[in-house]
């Protein structure tokens, strides 16, 4: 069987074809969906196993990053794909838009220092119950590059605790690059369907970028969307 | 009737502000000492139509808690006038 997927496309992203590539060579079936269409029908996103928010600058990151793009026509599908339980998956602006729109806790706010980070940093798997870490030995570490101005991840106490308690780190830097709260990299929401992280797995997904390390978070999450079809 | 809709956002008490505290550690280096508590937030101008002051107050407050904050990490504070703006539009300028 193969997965499909459905790769999201606002005006502003840009690595909607790294996600497709890096799907289609893992044996997946990437579409590219542009965000102005309601996602029902034939070739919505019923038709997908699958669903992926990829990175940039969605309608210009204006006011927030995410928070334009969390009400494009495309996301009432792809919060009643959530809600559903199919597996949800957000890159970068697309880990944004899923905490702008409330899909994921917290908040992704400017980086420490306000530096842009462009760099390849080791992370760790913290857990391995969601659909990008099923099956993944926990204490895995992987090279991923990361590329963005906003990832330092906040949330109150309360959420702080409660994500940490209840396995919702997903990823976390081995050296905090950014000033998230625990060194967050990714998390995932109570059910383990939705995960958001900042770090490009499609970017480290062929040795010709010079790491693959991120090919195995995307076969897991390829793994979890055949199972949860 | 118009109403002139302002809105100030800032983060909220305890969630970091990388922008503040980065101009708090340039202002000393320009001589500025004794300089604390630097925030930087966003501030949100508009021109409203509503029927009266008790709409455009609820219409504004609903568009700060839908988009124009993010209740996460934001505060805002809202204030809604009878619009000024207006008025100097109607008055035809300066006829360029």
């Amino acid at each position: 069987m193969t997965a499909k997927v459905a790769v999201i496309c606002f005006p502003g992203s840009n690595c909607e074809h790294d996600v497709v590539r890096a799907i289609s060579a893992l044996g997946g079936d990437a579409q590219i969906v542009w965000h102005a269409g309601s996602g029902r029908g034939a070739g919505g996103l019923d038709d997908c196993d699958a669903v992926v928010l990829p990175g940039g600058f969605a309608h210009g990151d204006y006011l927030r990053t995410g928070a334009l793009a969390r009400f494009s026509p495309i996301m009432a599908a792809v919060e009643e794909f959530a809600r559903e339980g199919g597996p949800v998956l957000g890159i970068c602006n697309g880990f944004q838009i899923l905490s702008e729109s409330g899909l994921l806790p917290g908040a992704l706010r400017p980086n420490m220092g306000l530096r842009f980070i462009c760099t390849t940093l080791p992370c760790t798997v913290a857990q391995n119950t969601s659909v990008l870490t099923a099956g993944i030995a926990v204490g895995t570490k992987l090279q991923l590059p990361i590329n963005h101005g906003e990832g330092n991840f906040t949330c109150d106490a309360a959420t702080l605790a409660s994500i940490e308690d209840s396995g919702q780190v997903v990823l976390r830097y081995d050296t905090n690059p950014n000033g998230s709260m625990g060194s967050i990299a990714g998390i995932c929401n109570a059910k383990g369907n939705v995960v958001g992280l900042m770090p490009h797995p499609e970017r480290a997904s062929s040795d010709v970028t010079g790491c693959s390390d991120g090919s195995v978070l995307l076969e897991a999450f390829l793994g979890s969307a055949l199972v949860a079809s | 009737m118009k109403f002139d809709v302002h809105v100030e956002i800032r983060a909220l008490e305890g969630v970091a502000d990388p922008a503040g505290q980065t101009v708090e550690r340039a202002l000393p280096a320009l001589g500025f000492t004794g300089v604390e508590a630097v925030h930087i937030g966003r501030v949100v101008t508009c021109v409203l139509e509503a029927a009266d002051d008790a709409a455009a107050a609820a219409t504004a407050q609903a568009m700060c808690e839908r988009l124009l904050a993010n209740p996460v990490i934001e505060r805002f504070e809202l204030s809604v006038s009878p619009a000024v703006t207006a008025s100097v539009v109607g008055s035809g300028g300066d006829g360029t």
